[in-house]
C-alpha cells in the first residue's frame, strides 16, 4: 500500500496504482555504492593501520610500555557495546522486514544508546589520560620514549576518527529512523536501512581491531 | 512482483531471504566468547604469538561480522569480487610495506 500511495506522488494516476511499483529504483546500486564507500573507509583506516604496524616494527619496547597504561576492562566493555549494537542493527533488519515497525524502532533506539554508552566510555577514558599528562606538549609525553610517544599519537588519533565514525553512524541512523517511523523505509523498501546497518558494522569491524592492537598487546 | 522485472540483471529490489533472529543471536554469542578468548589469550605472555594470536581472532570475529552481519552471505558475486580485490590491494600494501622494513 505505502508503495502505491507513494509513487501516486510521481505519476499522479490515481486508477493506475499498480503503476507505482515501476517507480524506480535500484537497490542492489545503492548496495554497491555503499560498499564502494566503505572500501574508501578501509583504506582510510587501512593508511592508519599500516602507519601503525611500521611504527610498531620500529618502536616494539615503547609500544609494549605504552599499551600496558591502558584499562583493557573499559576497551573489552565497549567492543562487547558495540558487537551487542552491531547485533540490534542486524535484528532491526530482520523485525522491519517482518512487518515489525516497532520492535525495528526500538532495536534501534537500542543501538543509539549502545553508541552512546561507548562515546561517554570514551570520554572517560580519554579525561583519565590527559588527565595523567599524556597530551601534546603535555608533562608526562615529554619524559616518555619516542616509541610512547607515536603510540599515543596513533592512539588518539585512531581511536578520535572512529569515535567520529560513531557519531556519523548514529546520526545516520537517527535519520533512517525517521523515514521508518514516516513509512518511507518499509518491510519492502529498506535498503536505506541496510546502508546504514553496513555502515555500522564497518565501524563495529575497525573496533574489532583497534581493541586488540591498542589495549591487549603488552 | 512485476516490478523485480526491470533489475533482474542486476539481482532483485526485495530481498526474499529473511534470516531469523536465532541466527543473530547465535552469531553474537560466538563474538562474544571470542572477545573473552582474545583477552586471555593476551593475558598468557606468549610472546610473539599473542600478535599473531590477536589478529587471527579480529580476523575471524570480522568475517562472522562481514558474512552474517553484513549480509555478505547473500550478496551477489559482483560484490563479494569487489570485496576480495580490495581486501587483495590492501594485503599488497601490508606486503610490500613490510617486505621494505624487514629487508632494508
Amino acid at each position: 500500500m505505502i508503495e502505491h500511495t507513494e509513487a501516486l506522488e510521481h505519476t499522479a494516476t490515481a486508477e493506475h496504482s499498480h503503476a507505482a511499483a515501476h517507480v524506480h529504483r535500484d537497490d542492489e546500486g545503492s548496495k554497491m555504492g555503499m560498499w564502494l564507500f566503505l572500501f574508501t573507509e578501509l583504506l582510510l583506516f587501512g593508511g592508519m593501520f599500516l602507519l601503525y604496524g611500521g611504527y610498531r616494527f620500529a618502536y616494539a619496547d615503547g609500544f609494549k610500555v605504552a599499551a600496558a597504561d591502558m584499562n583493557t576492562f573499559i576497551g573489552a566493555i565497549n567492543t562487547i557495546l558495540l558487537l551487542t549494537s552491531s547485533l540490534s542493527v542486524a535484528l532491526s533488519i530482520a523485525a522491519l522486514q517482518q512487518n515489525q515497525k516497532k520492535l525495528c524502532l526500538s532495536l534501534l533506539w537500542f543501538t543509539l544508546l549502545c553508541g552512546l554508552a561507548f562515546l561517554v566510555n570514551k570520554y572517560f577514558e580519554w579525561s583519565h589520560e590527559i588527565h595523567n599528562g599524556i597530551y601534546p606538549g603535555g608533562p608526562a609525553l615529554e619524559n616518555m620514549s619516542n616509541g610512547e610517544i607515536l603510540y599515543f599519537g596513533l592512539y588518539y588519533v585512531m581511536t578520535g576518527l572512529h569515535g567520529l565514525h560513531v557519531v556519523v553512524g548514529m546520526i545516520f541512523i537517527g535519520f533512517v529512523m525517521v523515514f521508518i517511523a514516516r513509512d518511507k523505509i518499509t518491510s519492502i523498501n529498506f535498503q536505506k536501512l541496510e546502508n546504514a546497518g553496513l555502515y555500522w558494522h564497518l565501524v563495529d569491524v575497525i573496533w574489532i581491531f583497534l581493541f586488540p592492537l591498542f589495549y591487549l598487546l603488552h | 512482483m512485476e516490478q523485480t522485472h526491470e533489475s533482474r540483471a542486476f539481482g532483485t529490489e526485495n530481498h526474499s531471504h529473511t534470516v531469523g533472529y536465532g541466527t543473530y543471536i547465535m552469531v553474537w554469542l560466538g563474538l562474544v566468547a571470542l572477545t573473552a578468548i582474545t583477552v586471555t589469550v593476551a593475558g598468557m605472555h606468549l610472546g610473539s604469538l599473542t600478535l599473531l594470536a590477536a589478529l587471527t581472532i579480529a580476523c575471524i570475529k570480522t568475517s562472522l561480522v562481514a558474512y552474517y552481519f553484513m549480509h555478505v552471505k547473500f550478496d551477489n558475486m559482483v560484490i563479494k569480487v569487489f570485496i576480495a580485490v580490495c581486501l587483495l590491494i590492501f594485503l599488497t600494501f601490508w606486503i610490500l610495506t613490510f617486505s621494505d622494513l624487514s629487508f632494508r
